[in-house]
């Protein structure tokens, strides 16, 4: 069925379609209509949902841990700060295995306080243990929801997933969307079925025990085996997701890499920007490409690589800072995945579009303008910049 | 289904449940927590009336009862805190240095 509807709108449509147990909801921008739609077919009668209103974002994820260990479906939404105020239960949600869903709708954190799309939220959560999948726009916001409890809740994964997209570039934007039958969604999704769980009276269950150090590194080194199993998953979900969908994903989207000689890295709403500069080069005759990362957590490092082998010189694009003085979080993850190959390609980074500064598809030309010039010349220059920013120097 | 008394410090993390989740309730009893004193209470059973005070003063409960009667410390669950030898009025329990009971 084709619709047209905002990103918030199309996340908040999946939740109706999935009909889950229990969502503790708490509003704050971007992400507010998510819960604000969703109540609405709460209040209709649509879904029998537990709609918990707490108040704030730590308790959204509290009621979310409880619901989830106790055998429910729990789903939440946030941004930003929101999300900064859920970091400790994130780490709890993820150590305890509880496959939570979170939409997040990336914002900028404070501060200076900012309303608009970067990524720090998300990336400030990175290393929390959640499988994070990133959404280019309205429809693969809507389809990597659906896709997010298939990937979360099989046994050998058992980790919260968030599904990200951009704050008010894609919740906000109206598009149009190809949307699944209800009970389509619902065979897809399956019922939720943990082999233990707290309301399970056969056997009482302990969730979240202390754990001392005899014991703690063996629980995160299952943590961490679960998030490289968890690629494998996130593939096979998408093999059926395209059955019934006819629509393909994959860890990352390759667009016109085949040949590619320059290339950006980048994640989100930025890549249909990219796509676009990447067209109007390759008529021009300049071999470019564009990687766009969906799936961050796991980080697809191998085939990351793989797919930059044969290029020439690669632009990381971050949207967040991350104040390592070394380059985004982007750039650290995929420097270190090139690291292997025999013959690297140059790298650099440009963190760009840090609360709602806007990226044009001539910033887009410019970076491989400097990428077609360090493959020219073999010169690299500075390695990690800022685009975007007013500044006395030229070519920031 | 992993039980808690089928894990101990030499159980590798493959055979570990995820999240450290415990299949089973009252998993406590099987903890040593009686390594952890520095002070250990000494019991005068001719000296005990059996008023039965010291047994809910206990934060671990780690004195045992039956048929009326309280025993001999349950030195397995003991932490040493000493609050029995405060509670009791009639001398039966003293505190002596060192985590071993018969120092």
């Amino acid at each position: 069925m084709s619709d047209r509807l905002s990103g918030n709108e199309a996340v908040a449509y999946a939740l109706k379609q999935i009909n889950p147990d229990v969502m503790g909801a708490f509003p704050i921008t971007p992400s507010t209509e998510i819960p604000e739609y969703f109540a609405q077919a709460v209040a209709d009668g649509e879904v029998n949902t537990e709609y918990v209103t707490v108040e704030s974002e730590h308790s959204s994820m509290s009621v979310c841990i409880a619901a989830q260990a106790a055998g429910a479906r729990a789903v939440c939404a946030t941004s930003s700060a929101g999300l900064a105020l859920m970091y400790e239960l994130l780490y709890v949600a993820a150590s305890c295995r509880l496959p939570i869903t979170l939409a997040c709708v990336n914002r900028a954190l404070t501060g200076p306080i900012n309303i608009n799309n970067d990524h720090s939220d998300s990336m400030g959560a990175r290393d929390s243990g959640w499988i994070q999948i990133y959404a280019e726009n309205n429809q693969e916001a809507y389809d990597n929801f659906l896709m997010a409890m298939p990937i979360g809740e099989t046994p050998s994964v058992r980790l919260p997933v968030m599904t990200c997209m951009d704050g008010f570039i894609t919740s906000h934007a109206v598009e149009n969307i190809e949307l699944l039958d209800t009970d389509v969604v619902r065979r897809f999704i399956g019922e939720y079925n943990p082999e233990n769980y707290l309301l399970k009276k056969e056997n009482p269950l302990a969730v979240g025990p202390y754990d001392v150090s005899p014991y703690y590194m063996e629980h995160k080194v299952l943590e961490a085996e679960a998030m490289k199993a968890a690629k494998a998953r996130i593939l096979e979900v998408a093999a059926e997701f395209e059955r019934i969908s006819g629509r393909r994903y994959g860890l990352f989207e390759e667009y016109r890499m085949e040949d590619a000689e320059l290339a950006l890295v980048l994640i989100g709403s930025t890549a249909g920007t990219a796509k676009a500069a990447v067209d109007k080069l390759r008529e021009e005759g300049v071999k470019a490409g564009l990687v766009k990362i969906r799936v961050f957590r796991p980080f697809p490092g191998e085939e990351v690589a793989r797919a930059l082998a044969g290029t020439k010189a690669v632009a990381v694009m971050d949207k967040s800072e991350g104040f390592s003085a070394n380059g985004g979080p982007l750039f650290a993850e995929t420097r270190s995945a090139l690291y292997d190959l025999k013959n690297r390609p140059y790298l650099i980074d440009i963190v760009y579009g840090l609360g709602g500064r806007d990226v044009k598809t001539e910033d887009i030309e410019k970076v491989f303008g400097r990428l077609a010039n360090i493959a020219a010349t073999g010169e690299i220059g500075p390695v990690y910049t800022h685009m975007g920013q007013r500044s006395k120097e030229e070519n920031a | 289904m992993i039980h808690a008394k089928d894990i101990n410090e030499r159980t590798p993390w493959q055979d570990l449940t995820p999240g450290g989740e415990i299949y089973e309730p009252g998993t406590a009893r099987l903890f040593n927590t009686g390594t952890w004193r520095t002070n250990t209470p000494v019991f005068h059973e001719a000296a005990c009336k059996h008023c039965m005070l010291c047994v809910p003063f206990c934060p671990d409960m780690a004195i045992p009862v039956q048929d009326g009667k309280r025993l001999d410390f349950d030195y397995m669950h003991c932490k040493g805190c000493g609050i029995c030898e405060n509670v009791c009025p009639f001398q039966a329990i003293t505190m002596v240095s060192g985590g071993a009971p018969n120092e």
